[in-house]
């Protein structure tokens, strides 16, 4: 059922805009200009550090790290090539990104390993950045237990993933 | 951070790649990567330009008007303090709305002046109960659907690259728990 979800968003939203009087292919149009502009400040980024993924992937690193990780992360049920991608998702958003589409591309994105990938990008989020922002701006220096705290969602969510995809194949 | 980590990693390339006589791959392999980089970019651009087309007519349709109010009893449970102020209240479920519809940037200016009005009811630079879980909901997402995971996925060539979403809304789910409960443990555990 999920095929249809986003032409289906399409339409309602489209249809609940037009009652409202609103522009919807105008709306359309500049909401796909925005994207352009996201795509294009997050180009550079995915380039230098796919880049260095791809360097890490030939030099015969990230299949010895799997090896390495292979008894704790099968013990969780986790895949262990997915250690990289945990190991960098709290710190950077488009580093995970970059690391997540390589594993995709190399596995396949029905693949086991692809799709706990892509689970894994979707269900947690660049926690220390988020961390740093919101209390950094707003002059908080005792966090208390925030990290630990947002460090159990992650560990959670990464077992998860691997859980869920197991699950729902 | 992010530039000691990136030459760590270039560094563990440079490495390995001399102690198993890969060195010529992974030369080649910094100059493929960036080709990819580009592949992917320009994979990517029809998946999230439609997308943000969408989020743009979903807030014209009212649509955030409608989340913020069928999710504002949780919200008022979570924050029993700040969801008495009505700045603070307004800023957190503008955040929380924008997270949901994965309105990544929008998300952070109301997450900022939610943290901020906090800090100004709590008068100190200590985080409170109601700030660490709130931080604690951003940072374990709440998405429902992640547009650009779909997108790399629908470039990778999969057969239906939202069929994911059930395994994501369930970890989502647990693990949005698994912080909040945390919390909640932790705030009891720690009095400093």
């Amino acid at each position: 059922m999920t095929e249809l979800l986003v032409p289906l968003l399409l339409l309602a939203a489209g249809c609940l805009a037009l009652r409202r009087q609103q522009d919807v292919y105008s709306l359309l149009v500049s909401g796909a200009e925005e994207g352009l502009g996201t795509l294009l400040a997050l180009a550079p980024a995915l380039i230098v550090l796919l880049s260095a993924v791809s360097m890490l992937r030939a030099s015969g690193f990230l299949d010895w790290l799997s090896r390495a990780a292979a008894p704790v992360c099968l013990f969780f049920g986790i895949p262990p090539e997915l250690l990289p991608l945990m190991l960098i998702r709290p710190v950077s958003g488009s580093a995970a990104l970059a690391v997540a589409a390589e594993l995709i591309a190399s596995h396949g994105p029905d693949s086991t390993v692809g799709r706990t990938a892509a689970v894994m990008l979707g269900s947690t989020e660049t926690t220390l950045y988020t961390i740093g922002v919101y209390f950094g701006a707003a002059g908080i220096r005792k966090t208390r237990y925030a990290l630990p705290a947002a460090a159990a969602a992650d560990l959670t969510g990464f077992f998860m993933a691997a859980l869920s995809v197991r699950l729902f194949g | 951070m992010l530039s000691v980590i990136y030459l760590f990693l270039v560094f563990l390339a440079c490495v390995f790649g001399l102690l198993s006589g890969n060195s010529a791959a992974v030369g080649a392999a910094a100059l493929s990567g960036a080709r990819e980089g580009v592949t992917l970019t320009l994979g990517v651009a029809g998946t999230i330009c439609l997308w943000s087309a969408l989020q743009k007519l979903m807030a014209a349709a009212g649509l955030t008007k409608f989340v913020t109010a069928a999710f504002r009893p949780i919200l008022i449970s979570l924050f029993p303090h700040a969801g008495r102020d009505s700045q603070a209240s307004g800023h957190i479920a503008e955040n929380f709305c924008a997270n949901l519809l994965g309105l990544g940037s929008a998300a952070t200016p109301p997450g900022i002046a939610a943290v901020r009005r906090m800090r100004e009811l709590s008068g100190s630079d200590r985080a409170t109960d109601e700030m660490c879980r709130f931080v604690v909901l951003n940072t374990a997402s709440i998405q429902l659907i992640p547009a650009t995971v779909a997108a790399v996925r629908a470039e990778a060539g999969a057969q239906a690259p939202l069929d994911i979403l059930p395994a994501v809304w369930l970890s989502s789910a647990v693990s949005v728990a698994a912080g909040l409960g945390a919390a909640r443990l932790l705030a009891g555990l720690r009095h400093d």
